[in-house]
């Protein structure tokens, strides 16, 4: 057995998991919750992570949908990525976030691991930090005092670090409906298809009387978090698209980013070059959408 | 020593009851409790697709998954392909043969899962579907084009979605 010694609960409603999570902190121990399990088992066979405790949340089907409520896109942390990938709903009122699921690992890991699983990792890599920050997302959260409402730039604190307390579920997360008309576009480089991208962008935008209007770009994979780039959107807010436009948006958007990270998969001078590449072809991408 | 776990788990039509370690992985369940040494483990964390199984009509990673989380499901591993009365092998077994999908067979019983689901859930997939489907199972002998040439022998074998065990019948 790869993994190091933990105890082992499976929480039957979301009550009794946010009782036992707040008991196992009074008595000091290192519980962690476990949802689809492919980003934590990894880290539980690499012995990187070494819980007292796991707290399964698979037994709790309360948080198991996609619905529309009002102009939001609302979905159960408990979804499965492969239920996302499935949904026409999502699919036709929330099309960034469906795309960029289809993005996520393989279909067997999607099959397994939950949506809410990849808001709370926060991995840099991961395609959904990009979404939540071009969107504009909340996180549902409870927990012993009650539920907490979460902006995506209030969520994502650092590298896997999220503002979701110990004692804390992550129960839901919304995505606002985008406005008729709105353009978008998600890519990403990787290596090989399925793995975590080296550099990742999201952008939004409309175009209004010929110029291009509410510009969002987000980037991910690049810093330790996803993040929106104000000076590249600046730089193409009020500008009739094209060519020229979006390649000076993307260096404005590379030349923006802290020090990229650097590792196996990538130096920090090609995540900045991907990074400016793939801002001029979202653009691109969104204009032809908004048509 | 952690408590010990209950679980009731079906595999390949067969119900096991087992009390198990909470850190015990399921392919390691499969393997060292129940003797189905068919699953392969690889990498252990989730990046080679050895060890690929159906869980409740999908492919699944059985090394990113504990044994205790698999209780009340039903599961079917490669053991299961073949008919059990006639011993004949499955369709997509015959193929991967008749296309030398295989060379050491390590990384076979994934690929053979990861067609299952691909072929009940799509009966005629094109050629990216195939590869979309099988993009996370890695082979380091064969070479992926005859791996993809069996799964399109598998397909055009199988037309109807007539395979037993995934969506279709569960
Ligand atoms: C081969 C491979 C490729 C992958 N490629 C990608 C990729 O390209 N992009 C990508 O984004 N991800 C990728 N992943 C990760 C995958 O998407 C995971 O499914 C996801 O990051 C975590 O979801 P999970 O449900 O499996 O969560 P788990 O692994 O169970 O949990 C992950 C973390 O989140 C916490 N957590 C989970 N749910 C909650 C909750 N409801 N409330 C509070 N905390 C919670 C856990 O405590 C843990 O710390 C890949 C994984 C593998 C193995
Ligand atoms: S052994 Fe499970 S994916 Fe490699
Ligand atoms: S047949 Fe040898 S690894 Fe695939």
């Amino acid at each position: 057995m790869k993994p190091a010694p933990f105890d082992y609960y499976a929480p039957e409603t979301l009550e009794q998991a946010v009782a036992l999570l707040e008991k196992l902190e009074n008595e000091d121990v290192d519980a962690k919750i476990i949802a689809g399990g492919q980003s934590l088992m990894p880290m539980l066979n690499l012995r990187m992570a070494r819980p007292d405790a796991l707290v399964d949340l698979g037994k709790i089907k309360t948080l198991d949908y996609i619905r529309q409520e009002n102009g939001t896109i609302v979905i159960g942390a408990m979804t499965s990525k492969r239920a996302a990938e499935d949904s026409t709903l999502l699919r036709d009122r929330q099309p960034l976030l469906h795309a960029a699921t289809g993005h996520i690992g393989h279909r067997q890991i999607r099959n397994q691991g939950t949506v809410g699983g990849s808001f709370a990792h926060a991995d840099p890599a991961a395609e959904y930090g990009a979404v939540a920050q071009a969107l504009g997302m909340e996180m549902v959260v409870v927990g012993p005092d009650g539920e907490r409402i979460i902006p995506a730039d209030e969520f994502y604190l650092s590298f896997l670090t999220t503002d979701i307390d110990a004692t804390e579920v992550l129960t839901e997360v919304r995505a606002p409906i985008m406005p008729d008309n709105t353009g978008w576009a998600f890519q990403e480089v990787c290596r090989r298809k399925g793995d975590l991208a080296m550099a990742g962008t999201a952008v939004t935008l409309r175009l209004e009387a010929g110029s291009c209007a509410e510009v969002v770009i987000a980037v991910f994979g690049v810093n330790a978090t996803a993040a929106r780039l104000p000076e590249a959107e600046q730089v193409v807010n009020g500008q009739a698209p094209g060519e020229a436009i979006f390649a000076q948006a993307g260096e404005a958007a590379a030349a923006a980013l802290d020090e990229p990270i650097a590792d196996v998969h990538a130096t920090a001078d090609y995540r900045r070059s991907l990074i400016a590449t793939l801002v001029k072809r979202c653009l691109a991408e969104a204009v032809e959408r908004c048509a | 020593m952690t408590a010990l776990q209950h679980v009731t788990v079906t595999v390949n039509g067969i119900t096991y009851e087992r009390s198990v370690d909470p850190r015990l992985s399921l392919v390691d369940f499969l393997r060292h409790e129940l003797h189905l040494t068919g699953t392969h483990v690889g990498c252990e964390h989730g990046v080679c697709g050895a060890c690929t199984i159906i869980k409740d009509g999908m492919a699944v990673r059985s090394c990113l998954l504990l044994a205790v989380q698999s209780d009340g499901t039903n599961l079917q591993t490669v053991e299961g392909l073949r008919n059990a009365e006639t011993g004949e092998l499955h369709p997509i077994q015959q193929a991967f043969i008749d296309e030398h999908g295989l060379q050491c067979g390590f990384c076979t019983p994934g690929f053979l899962m990861s067609t299952l689901e691909l072929l009940a859930d799509n009966p005629s997939p094109t050629d990216q579907e195939i590869k979309d489907a099988l993009d996370g199972n890695l082979c380091r002998c064969t070479g992926y084009q005859s791996i993809i040439k069996s799964v399109r022998l598998a397909a055009a074998k199988t037309s109807g979605g007539k395979l037993a065990g995934t969506h279709g019948s569960a």
